[in-house]
């Protein structure tokens, strides 16, 4: 009885779990014994050079990858192929791209209403009153009417966590938010995502605005080849790294 | 040293000065060359426009019933004027023609409808459209219900004939071809073959050949008194065959819209055919229109085929009547016709699309 009650309360506190983890596209090897907890509310960097399966890592965790092996819990849904689970497990998870992917053919906020009310089947005026509001949050509301393409790369990214924050997720994922902008447009993205982490937002990043992580991260991670080779509080990440590898790309991104 | 620059307040660009005569000079007469081109151009114009017009406007013959009145050496309208009935309505009882002409008038009206932007209710009235007109149209034309007399198939023909063949055509394979691409895209295997083998099987058969088999060879394997309608057959054959044509134009325009797009709905929860029907496949048919159109074109015009299997459309009917003795000697005039009729069809279905690609555009 007791047990239960410690297990249930271990696993409302706990939003994503990892348990080795492998994936390989064809022969290639590019997720290697993943090993990672995230609790609930905390916000993760990752990091790492490129084609160290950084994005792989978390597209696993709404399944746009597929993984060969190990386990994957999400809130307390474990993650299996059955595409109703599949469904199930992204509508709580949400996830920005480095492209932004907008949809091109609908208005701004109509990019914010479509799942809403196709998926979460609400009143389009309910739908509409609630994307209003988070475009206000992230301060694009008057660009309601327009269409993606006639705005800058930093107002889409900002509509595009807007849209993913009408399905009211439980986690978001950032994939490389800031790498298509053009560098005075980063900020205001990075801001929007500071203002997430301070509500409460579960997060889990991949980026390489180091600035972002020494402010909000709780945890930054380092990838390598498909594996995690270092993982540590921000403060210490950057001023005591502890392997060869996180080492060198420190210096590499933070030498110039 | 400090340095800087004020601000350069915007200034209007330079005045072009391009009268009719600047134009024509940079556009027709900017060279030796140019100039030599340009002039034979208007030569050939001259030597081809001229005749044409004199044979078929200032010469031609307009009024009359009998091929006497064609006195002058133009060309003579009366033929088609006396035949514009039967080329409209084939073969069609004359006292039943209002039929016809209703179901003609409600297609232009739904058509209209649907077409011009900004009227209401479009969703519902596309729906009739698609659904409830089929079956009137179905029951005025064939009849033999509700008192109507019942006129059977092998008397429909001319441009009635060739509209029921491409519209019908256009309508049902549109959608079977959506469905072919996206199976032939699936992931899993045994629909992407059956996908594979349908379109690869009707892409690689003639149209000829497959308006020939539904009406020779089919007949050959059904048990004895089963009897399925000649147009039937033909609209069958058509219709499979365009679906293949439009799977490919279709494939092509999902193959161009970029894999984050279904990543990002797929990210947002949306099932498989929401990801589709919401996302992509808009995305796709506003890229494909040109594509559609195209296919539409050849498929109006490949309707004429149904020739060879003894029904008469347009061009079908025209071709009969000029073999009819008191009218030997007009087949200028009447392919003219027929040629003229097509045209007008394709390039108002073309111009429409033009319209529509400018329409959907929003700027990505």
């Amino acid at each position: 009885m007791n047990e239960q009650a410690t297990t249930a309360a271990s696993n409302t506190s706990r939003m994503i779990e990892m348990r080795g983890l492998n994936k390989w596209y064809g022969d290639f090897h590019v997720l290697r014994d993943i090993y990672l907890e995230v609790e609930r509310g905390e916000r993760i960097v990752i990091c790492g050079p490129s084609g160290s399966g950084k994005s792989t890592l978390i597209r696993c965790i709404n399944h746009l990858e597929e993984f060969q092996k190990g386990d994957l819990t999400v809130g307390r849904l474990p993650m299996t192929r059955d595409i109703k689970r599949i469904e199930q497990i992204r509508r709580q998870v949400g996830m920005v791209f480095q492209h932004f992917n907008l949809f091109p053919h609908l208005t701004v906020l109509e990019n914010c209403c479509i799942s809403p009310i196709w998926v979460q089947k609400k009143p389009r005026q309910e739908a509409e009153a609630q994307a209003m509001q988070y475009l206000e949050r992230v301060q694009i509301a008057e660009q309601a009417l327009k269409y993606p393409g006639q705005l800058s790369g930093g107002q889409q990214q900002r509509v595009a966590i807007a849209r993913s924050l009408c399905m009211h997720p439980d986690v978001m994922l950032f994939d490389e938010p800031t790498s298509a902008l053009d560098p005075e447009m980063i900020k205001e993205v990075l801001d929007v995502m500071v203002e997430l982490a301070h509500e409460g937002m579960t997060m889990l990043c991949v980026t390489h605005e180091m600035g972002f992580a020494k402010t909000v991260a709780d945890r930054v991670i380092f990838m390598d080849q498909g594996q995690i080779i270092e993982e540590n509080a921000p403060d210490r990440f950057f001023s005591d790294p502890q392997s060869e590898r996180t080492q060198l790309f420190l210096s590499q991104i933070l030498g110039h | 040293m400090t340095h800087y620059k004020e601000m350069i307040p915007e200034r209007p660009a330079p005045h072009r000065s391009i009268g009719p005569l600047a134009w024509l000079r940079t556009n027709l007469f900017s060279g030796p060359v140019n100039t030599l081109v340009t002039l034979a151009g208007i030569v050939l114009l001259y030597w081809l426009l001229v005749p044409t017009i004199q044979w078929a406007v200032i010469d031609a013959n307009w009024l009359g019933s009998n091929p006497e009145d064609c006195t002058s050496a133009g060309a003579c309208w009366v033929f088609i004027h006396a035949r514009i009935g039967q080329f409209i309505y084939g073969l069609y009882p004359s006292e039943e023609i209002w039929r016809i002409n209703i179901v003609f008038i409600l297609f232009t009206g739904f058509i209209t409808w649907l077409g011009v932007p900004g009227l209401p209710y479009k969703r519902g009235v596309a729906i009739v459209t698609l659904l409830v007109f089929p079956i009137i149209a179905y029951l005025l034309l064939h009849g033999g219900y509700f008192g109507l007399p019942r006129v059977s198939t092998h008397r429909w023909g001319g441009l009635t004939l060739t509209l029921i063949l491409a519209v019908v055509g256009m309508v049902a394979a549109l959608p079977i071809g959506i469905i072919l691409a996206l199976g032939r895209r699936s992931s899993m295997p045994i629909v992407r073959s059956v996908c594979v083998i349908f379109i690869e099987f009707w892409r690689g058969a003639p149209l000829i050949t497959i308006l020939f088999m539904a009406s020779v060879m089919l007949p050959l394997f059904l048990p004895a008194g089963v009897g399925i309608d000649r147009l039937i057959r033909a609209l069958v054959g058509i219709t499979l065959f365009q679906s293949a044509y439009m799977a490919e134009v279709v494939r092509g325009g999902l193959q161009a819209i970029p894999q984050g797009q279904e990543e990002a709905a797929a990210a947002l929860g949306m099932s498989y055919w929401k990801r589709m029907g919401l996302i992509v496949l808009p995305q796709a048919l506003k890229m494909m229109i040109p594509g559609i159109v195209n296919t539409f074109i050849s498929l109006f015009k490949d309707t004429t085929l149904v020739m060879i299997i003894g029904l008469f459309d347009l061009l079908g009917i025209v071709q009969a009547a000029l073999s009819d003795s008191r009218w030997l000697g007009f087949d200028v005039e009447g392919y003219v016709f027929a040629a003229f009729v097509f045209w007008v069809f394709c390039f108002s279905m073309s111009r429409y699309s033009q319209y529509l690609e400018r329409r959907l555009h929003t700027g990505h």
